[in-house]
């Protein structure tokens, strides 16, 4: 390198930019251009009544006065809400659980014959379409107000969830411990016996541990709509403008969230 | 072999020793006991347990075939759905971003803002976006804005969490050599730490929408907008028919929404 | 007695797997077959126990042909037949005891099966053969807890409680080191020459299938080339089945005894 280097280079100039995000620049301004329209859109065609709302803050002033501190009063009411919950789930776990054991043989493509597969995958589809809200109102509907109605709507509830895992753990399991069965001459059942269930198992604990945490939360909700346990009991505090019992409740619920995960962890630690 | 007969004739196996079997059966027995107390204690009046699968069927007989006479509106409240879902979506990265850094045990200040950080995203998490629903309209009304702040809270704390723990896991060197030139901890941040989580942030963002988009559903149920309104609505005045064609909707949505994300995922990751 | 007439196999429209194969076991000999890999050794035995449905041809095992069977007789046929896998096939999550008594899953019924109440019987017959290939010590260890060697045993047990009336046993050694794979392959031959058992042991290590077996049957793209006895078992054969395709494994002769080299074959 025998060229001169002097003062001239300090003004050759090359410059460098950051390559952008995304190469294409129609591409680039275009989403930037399409997020400002759609924030435009959403936010002109929307309904807000600016009234009201303004009423807003000074409204939460009033409820968080009234809410702190909890009260605890009427802790009878209090464990009632919380016991039917408790069986809600307990009970819409354990039923989920037995009939998902079917139903995932059912939906697993590897030990199902097709007919029988589509059957077992519709199962399941239907099961996770709804927000468990939307089912609980339908089963409210059709068998009335109360914790049956939340019973049936988290048994659907654990049976989309737990079904469609296991069902899929079934599909990737070790086919030669199923062939090895089939050449003993054991029939389906034992095949599934020995050759599916004993690779499944520690899945199937973890989920129905998972599970049982899941149905605890979605009890709280459920209620909302009618099907019994505590939602029921917090809906009536909202109606009653009951905030301090409301937000005695809403602690309960978190308090008793932060347990189950705990415990729920531990279990699935020690099951493994 | 034959020698060993007489050995054989003690050779006993059973597939779960003394203390084994008592284990299980008395879990077993536990188990059973809490069945039969919840069964017998719940309130639950058992002739109509009987009566359900009548009931179920008559219901559904009921909802068919679908009516289609309100489609306009079931359209514009399926929109306003969206729009709940979504711009909730953008305005909780805002927060959740900030929350997810003080929450993330090597990036958080102190440990005070590690506490606050956590807690944060720990009450969100455990109030189901209902109940924030049943806040919100209590403090400003029914209606759009009481659903997007429910849905806001309610994101906050999934992903705060998720990208808490994508930040807990990024490789440090980098870290290390940004704040070896002197850079200040805004630009340690800028350079180092947002590129290594940028793939997560998306595919949690993502997420984060399908399943909003899901739960904005059913905010109109106490009264925080969208297409929740209109099948309260229609519930309650019986009109099973439009239920169904909500429900339809409700479907048709669910999978375009979930078409799209696994679209999304692709072209992003 | 195993009866092979005809054996054809074929997958949809492609070139046939097995085409036309005849093989004829009698009593108590172990058999090996030998071939390059795609020569159709392991459809050829997994044609024998159905688990591979044959295109056409006739299985006759002691005279009741095989190929037909349905349901339950299938099943019956099939716990006549014990079969030892590569990979072994344990149930890794059960004991050795459990996988053991497994071979009876034929034998009894579905509520037995799923108690785990097999007859004393089964339970002593599952201790003596063990003790025979020296794992009864493991009984009540998890499966997967056991090295290769100790799983192959476990597999071998597992047939033989089967009280098979033959022993198909796909590449047994091909999972297992050089001394290892001796010892299985020397335990199959004195089992077979105790049980008077005939014996089909897919192996792709030639030096082995000379010295423990008593004949030798050579194939390649699913034809029978070679029947003979291992001695017969020369360079021109080896040729006729590896020849142009890779050379097979020439280790694994016994430690103490140094034979002649073994020729390398062309490759």
């Amino acid at each position: 390198m025998t060229s001169d280097r002097t003062a001239n280079d300090a003004q050759s100039g090359r410059v460098w930019k950051k390559p952008p995000f995304i190469a294409n620049p129609w591409v680039r301004y275009g989403l930037v251009v399409i997020t400002l329209v759609y924030l435009y859109w959403a936010f002109s065609t929307l309904p807000f009544d600016w009234q009201r709302i303004s009423e807003g803050l000074p409204r939460a002033g009033k409820i968080f006065g009234g809410a702190f501190p909890p009260s605890f009063e009427r802790a009878g009411l209090l464990w009632t809400g919380f016991k039917e919950s408790f069986q809600i789930a307990f009970l819409a776990t354990m039923l989920g659980v037995l009939l998902s054991v079917p139903i995932a043989v059912m939906a697993a493509r590897n030990v199902a014959p097709l007919p029988v597969y589509l059957l077992g995958r519709t199962l399941i589809i239907v099961s996770r379409s709804f927000h468990p809200v939307i089912v609980a109102i339908l089963f409210v509907a059709a068998v009335g107000f109360g914790p049956m109605a939340g019973i049936l709507t988290l048994t659907l509830y654990s049976i989309g969830f737990v079904a469609k895992l296991l069902a899929e753990e079934i599909e990737e399991i070790d086919w030669g411990q199923v062939e090895a069965m089939r050449s003993v001459g054991a029939g389906y059942m034992k095949i599934l016996v020995y050759g599916v269930f004993p690779q499944i198992m520690p899945r199937q604990i973890g989920l129905s541990m998972y599970q049982l945490d899941s149905n605890l939360r979605a009890s709280a909700v459920v209620g909302i709509v009618g099907a019994g346990g505590i939602g029921g009991t917090l809906m009536n505090a909202f109606g009653r403008y009951d905030y301090d019992f409301a937000f005695a409740i809403l602690l309960m619920i978190i308090a008793i969230i932060l347990v189950s995960e705990g415990l729920s962890g531990w279990v699935r630690k020690k099951v493994w | 072999m034959v020698d060993h007969a007489a050995k054989l004739a003690d050779r006993v196996w059973s597939r779960y020793d003394r203390k084994e079997q008592l284990t299980r059966y008395g879990v077993y027995l536990l188990t059973l006991i809490a069945v039969v107390w919840a069964v017998r204690d719940i309130d639950i009046f058992w002739p109509w347990v009987w009566d359900a699968p009548n009931q179920i069927q008559s219901l559904g007989a009921r909802m068919w075939p679908p009516e289609f006479s309100q489609w306009n509106a079931i359209f514009s409240a399926m929109l306003e759905t969206v729009h709940i879902a979504t711009l909730s979506t953008m305005l909780t990265i805002f927060i959740a971003l900030p929350v997810s850094y003080i929450a993330a045990q090597n990036t958080t200040p102190n440990k005070i803002t590690l506490w606050i950080g956590r807690f944060i995203l720990v009450s969100s998490r455990s109030v189901n976006t209902i109940i924030w629903a049943l806040l919100f309209v209590a403090i400003f009304g029914p209606g759009v804005l009481a659903g997007i702040l429910a849905v806001m809270f309610r994101s906050v704390g999934f992903i705060g969490k998720l990208m808490g723990e994508a930040i807990e896991e990024i490789d440090r060197r980098p870290v290390e050599a940004m704040e070896a030139t002197g850079a200040s901890k805004f630009k340690v941040v800028l350079y180092a730490i947002v590129p290594q989580v940028m793939p997560a942030f998306f595919a949690i963002i993502i997420l984060r929408w399908d399943i909003n988009i899901r739960e904005s559903t059913v905010l109109g149920l106490v009264g925080a907008g969208g297409i929740g309104v209109l099948l309260q609505g229609s519930i309650d005045m019986f009109a099973w028919q439009t239920v169904a064609t909500i429900l339809l909707a409700i479907v048709v949505l669910v999978i375009l929404g979930e078409a799209l994300t696994s679209v999304l995922r692709k072209k992003v990751i | 007695m195993l009866e092979i007439t005809n054996l054809v196999k074929r997958y949809g429209q492609n070139e046939p797997v097995l085409k036309g194969l005849n093989l004829k076991v009698e009593g108590s000999s172990v058999v090996s077959i030998v071939g390059a890999s795609g020569a159709g050794k392991s459809t050829l035995l997994r044609c024998i126990n159905r688990l591979v449905e044959p295109t056409s041809g006739s299985i006759k095992l002691n005279g009741h042909e095989l190929v037909n069977l349905r349901g339950s007789e299938l099943r019956h046929s099939r716990r006549r037949i014990g079969m030892v896998f590569q990979g072994f096939n344990l149930i890794d999550r059960l004991t050795v005891m459990e996988n053991v008594l497994s071979g009876r899953l034929g034998y009894v019924s579905f509520f037995q099966a799923l108690t785990r109440r097999f007859p004393q019987s089964d339970i002593d017959r599952a201790f003596s053969l063990m003790e025979r290939v020296g794992i009864a010590h493991y009984a009540d260890k998890r499966a997967d807890q056991l090295s290769g060697g100790e799983r192959q045993r476990v597999a071998v047990v597992r047939a033989l409680m089967q009280e098979p009336q033959i022993l198909l046993a796909d590449e047994p050694t091909a999972s297992l080191d050089p001394k290892t794979s001796q010892q299985i392959m020397s335990q199959l031959q004195s089992l077979a020459n105790e049980m008077s058992l005939p014996v089909l042991i897919n192996i792709h290590n030639v030096t082995q299938a000379r010295m423990y077996t008593d004949r030798i049957v050579g194939m390649r793209h699913g034809q029978m080339i070679f029947d003979g006895e291992p001695k017969e078992f020369n360079q021109d054969a080896l040729d006729a089945i590896y020849g142009g395709i890779e050379s097979p494994e020439e280790d694994g002769g016994d430690p103490g005894q140094q034979a002649s080299p073994a020729p390398e074959a062309t490759a």
